[in-house]
């Protein structure tokens, strides 16, 4: 247990100390808010859909959430040859406690990157309709960030240098986010395109979002939780045996 | 303290260590050189519980690695090829870690922590973070860092590869001091004969993965019919230049001489 909280306590004193990478992460996450939303704010609202600003907030929060937790697992490829990690696997220590302490840490720097971008969101206009589900999206930002802190330690284990890091993020990261629904409304979209958004556990994190902050979910929040749960057990599991094959 | 019989490890057709066997004895400092790719840093790991064995015998202060992982693990320190520090956290903080993960009581930790900080002259600088120290302070860090569980057996892989000869004999002053203090055993490697020369009291010579010579470095020089410990070695090894094919790790370690300072 000490162990998971050792390395835990790590991850957030590296955060808090990174002042520059904070604010340098939110940069792109704001450029979709700020531009796209109120960019595409007058052709959206004359479709009849409301206020975009409204509708791409989550997104945005998604959007953050997906990138800051995913980085933190495939990051084990750089860490395990010239990081910390390498001191850590031939500790006395299991490793399943290892990669546990590790992702829980880069999880919660996810959900706290997701709450700095929501305060964002709120100073660029943003208003949940329900206040009282907040703590309910701050659930949703919770199970996404697991989600792919999961998948990238799984991704990031089995990387094996550095071209295959830019192959990941043009052919799954970027995907991920694009195939979302993050910036699109999920209703009525082209067959081939509907199935690729079912099958991105995103679009579950960032629907149940928007259903408990604004309403308007696609699927309904029950099952956006039941889905994103079931993504979340079964990237966990595979990030910790890919974990435990990393040899350096 | 280490026995090593008939190691042997194999990756694919290629065999990197070929039937290799030595001892080391309580408290010896062991150098073991080679040229590139000689089959050092892979013994090295299957001493570590990094690597399984493809057959032989291993034994750290009488236990098997292979079955008896975490003990075995408890019972050693390492200092890696490449550095394993996290810059952003302070020295004392990646003491700290270290003392946490190995199951060091806090009481043990703060006081040991204090007197191999102030014996590797860091303790003056314990609240800086890593990322503003000199390439030498690094490394008295990680190996004060490995001497930190008290452990029976320190590995040093190269531990002076890139430092200023000012910075190399300071280290291997500190290792020396340890080793007598404490009593650990030390096996390292490195590629600087004058070094081994100095500080083992023997040395193996591995090449193409067989263990070619085994002695004090004196034995050594008498057996070759060579005057420094350079010479007996290029005897032993030849002269020709073992040019490796770059594998990833290579390539990352170019990456990273780009971004000095970034990441470390």
């Amino acid at each position: 247990m000490s162990a998971i909280y050792i390395l835990w306590l790590r991850e957030m004193k590296r955060y808090l100390r990174s002042r520059v990478q904070i604010a340098a992460s939110l940069g792109q996450p704001l450029l979709y808010l700020v531009v796209l939303g109120f960019g595409l704010g007058p052709v959206f609202q004359k479709a009849g859909n409301g206020s975009y600003l409204q509708f791409v907030a989550p997104g945005v929060i998604g959007m953050t959430v997906l990138f800051s937790s995913i980085f933190s697992g495939l990051g084990l490829l750089w860490d395990r040859q010239f990081g910390f990690l390498k001191e850590t696997l031939v500790a006395p220590v299991p490793r399943l406690q290892i990669m546990i302490g590790r992702t829980l840490g880069g999880a919660t720097v996810a959900v706290l990157q997701g709450l700095l971008i929501t305060l964002v969101c709120v100073i660029a206009g943003f208003r949940p309709v329900h206040l009282s589900s907040v703590p309910v999206a701050l659930g949703f930002m919770l199970l996404i960030a697991t989600v792919f802190a999961g998948l990238g330690v799984a991704v990031g284990s089995s990387l094996q240098d550095m071209q295959g890091f830019q192959l990941i993020m043009n052919f799954m990261v970027m995907p991920i986010f694009f195939l979302s629904g993050a910036l699109f409304p999920l209703d009525g979209l082209p067959k081939v395109l509907a199935a690729a958004t079912m099958i991105d556990p995103l679009s579950y994190g960032i629907d149940g979002m928007r259903s408990v902050l604004l309403d308007k979910g696609h699927y309904g929040a029950m099952i956006d939780f039941e889905v994103l749960a079931a993504f979340a057990t079964v990237f966990i599991v595979l990030g910790a045996y890919r974990f435990s094959k990393i040899e350096i | 303290m280490i026995r090593v019989q008939n190691l042997v490890k194999t990756f694919g057709t290629f065999t990197a260590v070929n039937d290799v066997s030595f001892n080391v004895a309580e408290g010896e400092i062991f150098a073991f050189l080679g040229p590139n790719g000689a089959g050092k840093t892979t013994t090295i790991k299957m001493l570590t519980t990094l690597l399984k064995p493809t057959s032989g015998h291993i034994e750290l202060d009488g236990l098997n690695p292979e079955t008896k992982q975490n003990e075995v693990r408890q019972k050693f320190g390492i200092v890696f090829q490449d550095p394993s520090l996290d810059g952003d956290l302070t020295a004392e903080e990646n003491m700290e870690i270290h003392g946490v993960l190995y199951h060091v009581p806090h009481k043990v930790r703060r006081q040991r922590t204090e007197e191999l900080l102030k014996q590797f002259e860091l303790w003056d600088r314990r609240k800086d973070q890593v990322k503003k120290f000199s390439g030498g302070m690094k490394r008295r860090l990680e190996i004060a860092r490995g001497f930190l569980h008290t452990p029976k057996i320190l590995f040093l892989d190269e531990p002076t590869l890139g430092l200023d000869p000012q910075s190399r004999n300071q280290l291997w002053s500190h290792v020396k001091k340890v080793n007598e203090a404490e009593k650990v055993t030390v096996m390292l490697t490195t590629h600087y004969m004058d070094e081994a020369d100095r500080v083992a009291h023997r040395v193996g010579v591995i090449d193409h993965g067989k263990l070619v010579a085994v002695g004090t470095p004196a034995e050594i020089k008498a057996q070759t019919n060579t005057e420094t410990l350079e010479e007996a070695f290029l005897a032993l090894t030849g002269s020709t230049i073992r040019d490796e094919s770059a594998g990833s790790a290579d390539q990352m370690r170019q990456f990273a001489k780009m971004w000095q300072g970034g990441k470390r």
